[in-house]
């Protein structure tokens, strides 16, 4: 007897809960897949697709689907990092041969060479240029994210990539480099308060 | 031609770590003579053990580490825990204890933590903390009763030496003593605190010796805060926090310790001003400081109060060591330009 | 309001070694005329000013030479009268040491003046005739930032203080001290003339207590003139009391607001040489065309004050006085705020107060940074109260939202917590990298956003396109099935019986004679025809393109793609040709 009533109590308890939790999860459930937005948001938008999606946020999908997080060549070891305490994941090194923080590269069209193909314009993640056909193509400086995707399209070869000039106004100081605490062995070097 | 360049500021104020570290090891020096010239020679036979150790064992650990051996051990910081460690032991303790404290004090609590500023805990009062609880029976019977007074012979060095190295916790009875606090918590029970106070013991004995070399920590401490190398935050709050928790509850001196054990009979002193101001484990802030400072005073009135031991100095800041990162984020100063100041762990966008 | 003298007492604060008797025991003097005045074009927010002269013209003193379109810039004069011989980039006092666009005039004796009008009355003037004539001077705060100075008489908020800075808290520069020894009369005068132009209740000098001599001639000429509303105050020396929101809460105890301006407060504070400049340029027409400059340091043989004109080139200054000099360091300002210039051949602007020439071991400096010990004297020092050990915990592990909510961009870059480090880390560098680094973190997250908006409307109006084409071939075929339906009834239906019947008829015979999947495969010879008529055609365009190319028309790029067309075709050809050689015979009809 006292076998049947516990059984029915724990039916009962099993019922209640899971009633309360299949209502939970209709009522709250969340718009969406936030964290797919959260993950673009850290991505630095260049659209180059080095990562092997077409777009940065296609690769952000691929992130939350379980991915690895460090193919973004342009966002460099913060952008990894950034990502890593998102999800709080380990961090790992950079992927590509590419080095960390590749200076920032605009395209340039030689305009005398130019023939009007638009090409390079269908090819532009970002519509960053200018042009018609048979009419003069020119990258818009500021909109350029430095994919260079357009470099291949080309057919007579006349975009170069270059680095954008150092002008007094985008000077800016250097990190100290500290004579201390370079060398980490123990866990405690680096990271610590 | 080229012309140099760097960021400003382009000078500097004369006071470097090494400076500091000098500063604070001189205004220990009365204390520590004051304690020779009571207690023996066993506190300096203790604090050159430890400071030998302390440069030893910070050496080897830094070879490991593979940082700048001179470099490192000149900034004074190992000399200045090897005479923590020393001030803090009995003066009939085995040479094996300084070896031990100055081994834990300086490998574990200081560099594997991360070296110099790191430290989440003072090294000194760690050592000593592992030492009174690993050797029980060396750290509460070397206590040494306070010589020349009271028909007790004064030893010269080589019977230190002697005792020191023999190794042997054995001691002859008639040359030890129980600390001032713990012999009044003892007695106490038996007697009023007027009669206790005019034993042989108080008015003659170890009350008598204790008492200067609390002053001499006091003057130290004083001198320090004149030179700017301290502030006053920290040091007055542990008196005040022993002064007001003794206001509340020890009224009745004939059940607990008086005021003025509290405060000149123990290491209540050398705590305040030397110990509780170390830079890397006290708060940061000002109001901080005061805080810690409350909160040692406190701890060290409950452990002797309640506790089983007789000093709680050590203790007491071990605790407030751990609760110190936590203070600083509630004591935040308040920057000019804003209203109140930022509490808590969460950053608020919205502090203005 | 300060009514009743009374000072607060500013939190933190260090007192480095003044040295200020190497300069300020002479009068100001003067400097020789330089053979070249360099004017940069260029605003710290990246803004380009445009010359209003040419290369080749002459201008004279005062001549008004650039102006920026922005309204946070002053307007550029010439300092000396003669001939603008270029417009270049030129090596600028910026730490960087690149150059940037300059008005390069060569000077000549002539000295002729292109002042403005002077002002005989200014009391009878209106306060936007006076706030208009010092823009036209160009008169910039010469304190240190060079902020125009008319727009701070331009502020919305009423103010009822005028605070007048002559506190220079910065060890080594003696320029406001000697400038108040002997211009005070004019002081007071540009005083009262600010106090108008804000429609202030009060003004208060403000200087230091170890300049006695400045204390003496500003008291003196305000016991002789006894204005009801200009007082002074001595306050206590100690650096860096002369930041203007330190200097706030020392006269009055008011803090400024983080984020705001002292116009918040209904207070305005001005340098002493910019007052004096204001005076100028009302009373005299005078444009900003030169200013005392410290020149100081124990390398330098005629240490002192000097009038020095704007875009003097810093060797000049340097020939003039200490003629074998070569520094192997010149800091334009004081050693705690200044900074190292890259060649003694850039200009001084009209914010450089002071040339600090040091000897080698004469500035105590820096060596090799140690680890941070946690003394927090740093935070003791601190003017603004700021917890500068956790910023650089901060600035050093990159963690820059917490470096900004622990209130980075409060600091004033005073420099006093690195002065007194005993670790002698360099903060002030950590904390000026950090806030660059959010800067940038901004720009670039704008920007950022900025492409993937326009990936996004890329994305949506490829896919409008495709949408658009794919319902346009939907309705063209559509037509075209019903134009053919329509096609057919309509001849039909124009054609009369007889001849409808006929059509039918011949109909009916080309499509029993058409069949062409049951017409026997083209035979060889056919396709060998038919190929080599293909190849007569290419020879045909080859040899137009050949024509066109040595007449080097614009046709020849749609030749060769048009040749490019006819050889394929040539090519299918062939192969159709050896396919039907073969006995294989599947051949449907071209793709593409």
């Amino acid at each position: 007897m006292s076998i049947l009533t516990a059984i029915l109590v724990l039916l009962l308890l099993a019922s209640l809960f899971g009633a309360l939790l299949g209502y939970s999860a209709v009522r709250f459930k969340p718009e969406g897949d936030p964290v797919v937005a959260q993950i673009d948001a850290l991505l630095p938008q260049t659209q180059c697709g080095q990562c092997g999606y077409p777009g940065c946020k296609p690769y952000a999908t691929a992130i939350a689907n379980g991915d690895a997080i460090n193919k973004c060549p342009p966002g460099g070891m913060a952008t990894v990092e950034a990502i890593a305490s998102l999800l709080d994941v380990d961090i790992v090194p950079l992927d590509a041969e590419t080095e960390d923080n590749p200076t920032q590269l605009v395209a340039v069209i030689r305009e005398d060479e130019c023939i009007g193909c638009t090409k390079c314009i269908q090819a532009c993640p970002v519509d960053a240029i200018l042009g018609a056909a048979k009419l003069m193509h020119t990258v818009i400086e500021s909109e350029c994210t430095g994919c260079d995707l357009c470099l291949e399209p080309c057919p007579v070869d006349c975009i170069d990539m270059v680095e954008v000039p150092k002008t007094i106004h985008s000077w800016s100081w250097t990190a100290p480099v500290s004579q201390n605490s370079e060398v980490k062995i123990i866990a405690t070097d680096g990271d610590r308060h | 031609m080229i012309l140099a360049t760097s960021s400003s500021p382009h000078t500097k104020n004369n006071l470097s770590i090494t400076a500091i570290m000098m500063w604070v090891a001189a205004t220990l020096l009365p204390g520590l003579v004051a304690l020779i010239h009571f207690f023996g020679w066993g506190y300096l036979i203790n604090s050159l053990i430890a400071i030998l150790i302390a440069f030893v064992s910070e050496a080897f650990i830094l070879k490991l580490r593979k940082r700048p051996v001179i470099k490192t051990l000149t900034d004074g910081s190992a000399l200045l825990t090897g005479l923590f460690i020393g001030l803090s032991l009995p003066g009939y303790a085995p040479w094996w204890i300084p070896v031990v404290a100055s081994l834990f004090a300086i490998i574990f609590i200081k560099q594997l933590y991360g070296g110099l500023g790191q430290n989440l805990f003072n090294p000194a009062m760690g050592a000593f903390a592992l030492v009174l609880i690993s050797f029980p029976l060396p750290m509460t019977t070397s206590w040494a009763a306070p010589q020349g007074l009271n028909g007790i012979e004064r030893l010269d060095i080589t019977q230190q030496i002697e005792i020191t190295f023999s190794g042997s916790p054995d001691i002859f009875d008639g040359i030890t003593m129980a600390t001032p606090l713990d012999h009044y918590k003892t007695n106490i029970k038996n007697k009023t605190a007027d009669e206790l106070l005019k034993t042989d013991e108080f008015a003659n004995g170890p009350l008598y010796g204790i008492f200067w070399v609390n002053l001499a920590f006091l003057f130290g401490g004083l001198l320090l805060i004149m030179k700017k190398i301290i502030t006053w935050h920290a040091p007055a709050g542990v008196i005040a926090g022993v002064t007001i928790m003794s206001l509340i509850f020890s009224s009745d001196p004939d059940i607990h310790m008086p005021i003025s054990l509290h405060l000149m009979g123990g290491a209540t002193m050398l705590g305040a001003f030397f110990i509780a101001t170390d830079p890397a484990t006290t708060a940061t802030s000002n109001k901080g400081k005061i805080i810690f400072g409350l909160g040692v005073g406190m701890f060290t009135y409950i452990i002797r109060t309640w506790g089983n031991f007789p000093d709680a100095i050590a203790f007491s800041i071990l605790i407030m060591n751990f609760a110190a990162p936590f203070i600083d984020y509630y004591s935040r100063p308040r920057v000019y330009g804003k209203s109140g100041s930022m509490k808590g762990f969460a950053l608020k966008d919205d502090y203005k | 309001m300060n009514k009743s003298n009374k000072l607060w007492r500013l939190h933190g604060g260090i007192h480095p070694a003044q040295m200020k008797e190497l300069s300020n025991r002479t009068p100001i003097g003067q400097i020789p005329r330089p053979k070249e005045i360099i004017l940069p074009l260029n605003h710290s927010n990246g803004a380009i000013a445009t010359p209003c002269v040419k290369v080749g013209d002459h201008v004279n003193k005062g001549q008004l030479v650039a102006t920026f379109n922005i309204p946070v810039a002053t307007k550029i004069h010439a300092s000396l009268s003669g001939r603008v011989t270029a417009i270049e980039p030129r090596i600028i006092a910026h730490i960087s040491g690149l150059p940037a666009l300059s008005i390069i005039i060569k000077t000549d004796d002539s000295d002729e003046e292109s002042f403005l009008p002077k002002i005989e009355n200014w009391s009878a003037m209106s306060n936007d005739q006076l706030i208009s004539r010092i823009e036209e001077a160009g008169i910039a705060g010469l304190g240190g930032a060079g902020f125009p100075t008319q727009i701070k008489y331009r502020s919305h908020a009423p103010i009822n203080t005028l605070i007048v800075n002559g506190v220079e808290c910065e060890p080594y520069i003696t320029s406001d001290d000697v400038l108040m020894r002997e211009y005070s009369a004019q002081i007071i005068e540009g005083t009262l003339i600010a106090l108008k132009m804000l429609s202030a209740k009060q003004a208060l000098i403000a200087i230091e207590d170890n300049k006695p001599e400045a204390i003496a001639a500003i008291t003196s000429e305000l016991t002789r003139l006894s204005p009801s509303n200009i007082e002074l105050r001595v306050i206590p020396t100690k650096y860096p009391s002369g930041g203007e929101r330190q200097l706030i809460y020392i006269l009055t105890g008011q803090e400024v607001g983080s984020g705001n301006i002292p116009a918040s407060l209904g207070i305005v504070v001005q340098n002493v040489g910019t007052i004096y400049a204001i005076r100028q340029a009302i009373i005299d027409g005078e444009p900003l065309t030169q200013r005392v400059i410290t020149l100081t340091g124990t390398a330098v043989a005629n240490a002192g004050n000097y009038w020095v004109p704007i875009g003097t080139q810093i060797q000049h200054i340097i020939d003039a006085t200490t003629p074998e000099l070569i520094p192997h360091e010149v800091i334009m300002g004081g050693p705690m705020m200044g900074f190292d210039v890259p060649s003694t051949h850039a200009p001084v602007s009209k914010v450089t107060n002071c040339l600090l020439i040091p000897a080698k071991n004469e500035l105590p400096r820096r060596s090799e940074d140690k680890a941070c010990i946690r003394c927090g004297l740093c935070e003791q020092v601190c003017p603004v109260n700021l917890l500068p050990q956790k910023l650089y915990w901060n600035s050093k592990h990159h963690e820059w939202e917490q470096a900004e909510l622990n209130s980075l961009f409060d600091c004033i870059e005073c420099g006093a917590c690195s002065w007194v480090c005993p670790s002698e880390i360099p903060l002030v560098q950590y904390y000026r990298f950090a806030k660059s680094e959010i800067k940038k973190e901004h720009v670039e997250k704008v920007k950022s956003d900025q492409a993937r908006k326009r990936f996004e409307d890329r994305q949506k109006r490829l896919e409008k396109l495709a949408l658009e084409k794919d319902a346009k071939r939907k309705a063209r075929a559509a037509a075209a099935a019903k134009a053919q339906a329509n096609k057919e009834t309509d001849v039909e239906s124009k054609l009369g019986d007889q001849a409808k019947a006929d059509i039918l008829a011949s109909l009916a015979r080309v499509k029993a004679k058409k069949p062409k999947t049951e017409q026997p495969p083209k035979d060889a010879d056919t396709l060998r025809l038919a190929w080599e008529s293909a190849e007569e055609v290419v020879l045909k365009a080859k040899n137009k393109l050949k024509i066109a190319e040595t007449e080097n028309t614009a046709t020849v790029s749609a030749l060769v793609t048009a040749l490019g067309k006819l050889e394929t075709r040539a090519k299918k050809a062939k192969e159709a040709w050896m396919t039907a050689s073969t006995p294989n015979n599947n051949h449907d009809g071209e793709s593409e």
